[in-house]
């Protein structure tokens, strides 16, 4: 089967991939731009562990052809921290010890930071229809739902 | 699988139509990508709608709404002016699946999918939306009620592809709701699904259209109850033989979700619930 040239920008890098019609987003970031920040769960878009953004709209990659990314602007969670840096939502995540096995806190690190950017001041109600399609199996959500507000919170007293 | 990115609909309907095998249409790729990844369906040819000039668009016109065929339910919830007018329409959108769900899946797609329970096409029904399919013998527009025709199948022809919705434009007195029973409080498949699209003056029922899904082997146009709400005020014995008329025209599954018994009683339930918020929005929207 001939595969498909795909050129596209991952967290602002211009990359090209050659790849089956039939591979997902998902396979593609992984296999052929070895991104394994994003993973696959279910595969059929219900558990949200492959999250990321699709010119700035939060989809499961496991939803997405990777010749679907044809000129788009893909986000994963390998963006979101700056060098060394870690995103507040990632340093609140650790101080809450929001995440345990941590398979699905790529995919809620990427839904969370699409959200506040979205509406930086959310209900806690808000935050968790948000996260409705991103699976925890164990942490219970508390933690989580703590960790997201506590940075809204400390985002809009820094801004 | 072929991948091809048609740049008009003529185009797409030309490849649909000289391809042998199974052929699909992509657009969110919500249902698409699920049957293709679970081997359910594997499509020989894969049609990408996206590349089509406008497929993307929410057009208000003087007498209508036109919403491409890629636009995502994310996209139709942050149109304020069409969430105004069709809240109905919107709030069923939005029903379906999760936030990364709403980023990618269209109306055009829940429609073409076929599924009886599908929560987007009872609200489009209520609002007596049409559609335009294009195919080799160009483009017909059809009413949303005549697209499906059971579980799984449109009465699209071979070579035909859905180019765009239509919706009427709203006048003031005028309201829309739908409301979904599922056992859980989100992320499921609706055990019953209704929706009410009415126009009152002086507070009486002048218009009403009433359709339910998941009862039956399509979504429901239901012509007996909305005369039964007609000429009403919505009095609880409107409301009543509104709930009777609905039962009666049940014809469900039997599954873990709900019973058909269960099923029955909720598209009552639901119907009366239902028309009481559609009621409401047009008293309202003066």
């Amino acid at each position: 089967m001939n595969k498909i040239h795909v050129n596209t920008s991952v967290n602002g890098d211009n990359l090209e991939f050659l790849c089956d019609p039939r591979e997902t987003l998902l396979d593609a970031l992984r296999d052929r731009l070895n991104l394994t920040g994003a993973k696959e769960g279910c595969g059929t878009g219900d558990c949200g562990a492959c999250s990321v953004t699709l010119d700035d709209r939060l989809v499961c990659s496991c939803l997405v052809l990777g010749v679907e990314a044809e000129g788009k602007s893909i986000g994963t969670v390998e963006g979101i921290a700056e060098g060394e840096n870690l995103h507040p939502l990632q340093q609140k995540f650790i101080e809450h010890a929001a995440l345990q096995c941590g398979i699905c806190t790529p995919g809620i690190l990427v839904a969370t930071k699409a959200l506040l950017e979205k509406n930086p001041d959310p209900t806690e109600t808000e935050v968790r229809y948000w996260l409705a399609g991103n699976l925890c199996r164990c942490t219970g959500y508390d933690k989580i739902i703590k960790a997201v507000m506590d940075t809204a919170r400390d985002l809009r007293e820094a801004s | 699988m072929e991948y091809h990115k048609p740049g008009s609909f003529e185009e797409a309907t030309e490849l649909a139509n000289k391809n042998a095998g199974i052929i699909r249409f992509l657009a969110g790729g919500t249902d698409v990508l699920v049957q293709l990844r679970s081997d359910i369906i594997t499509p020989d040819v894969l049609i990408d709608m996206k590349y089509i000039n406008g497929v993307k668009d929410i057009i208000e016109n003087d007498d209508e709404w036109q919403i491409g065929v890629a636009v995502s339910g994310a996209e139709m919830s942050e149109h304020e002016k069409l969430a105004q007018e069709w809240p109905g329409i919107i709030e069923a959108m939005d029903l379906i699946g999760s936030t990364q769900v709403q980023g990618r899946a269209t109306l055009a797609g829940n429609l073409c999918n076929g599924s009886p329970a599908a929560d987007s096409v009872p609200s489009l029904i209520a609002a007596a939306a049409q559609v335009s399919i294009t195919g080799p013998k160009g483009v017909r527009k059809i009413n949303v009620e005549d697209v499906p025709i059971g579980p799984g199948k449109t009465s699209l022809k071979k070579g035909e592809v859905l180019s765009a919705i239509h919706l009427p434009k709203r006048t003031n007195n005028q309201g829309d709701a739908y409301l979904r029973f599922i056992p859980r409080t989100e992320m499921d498949i609706a055990v019953v699904g209704c929706a009410v699209s009415l126009e009152i003056k002086n507070e009486i029922i002048i218009k009403a259209r009433v359709s339910l899904g998941a009862v039956a082997p399509t979504a429901l146009l239901l012509e007996n109850a909305a005369e039964k709400i007609i000429g009403s005020k919505l009095e609880n014995k409107a409301l009543e033989h509104l709930a009777e008329e609905a039962s009666k025209a049940c014809n469900p599954i039997n599954d873990k979700r709900g019973t058909i018994e269960f099923r029955t009683h909720v598209a009552g339930v639901l119907a009366k619930r239902t028309a009481k918020i559609a009621y409401d929005r047009a008293r309202e929207n003066k």
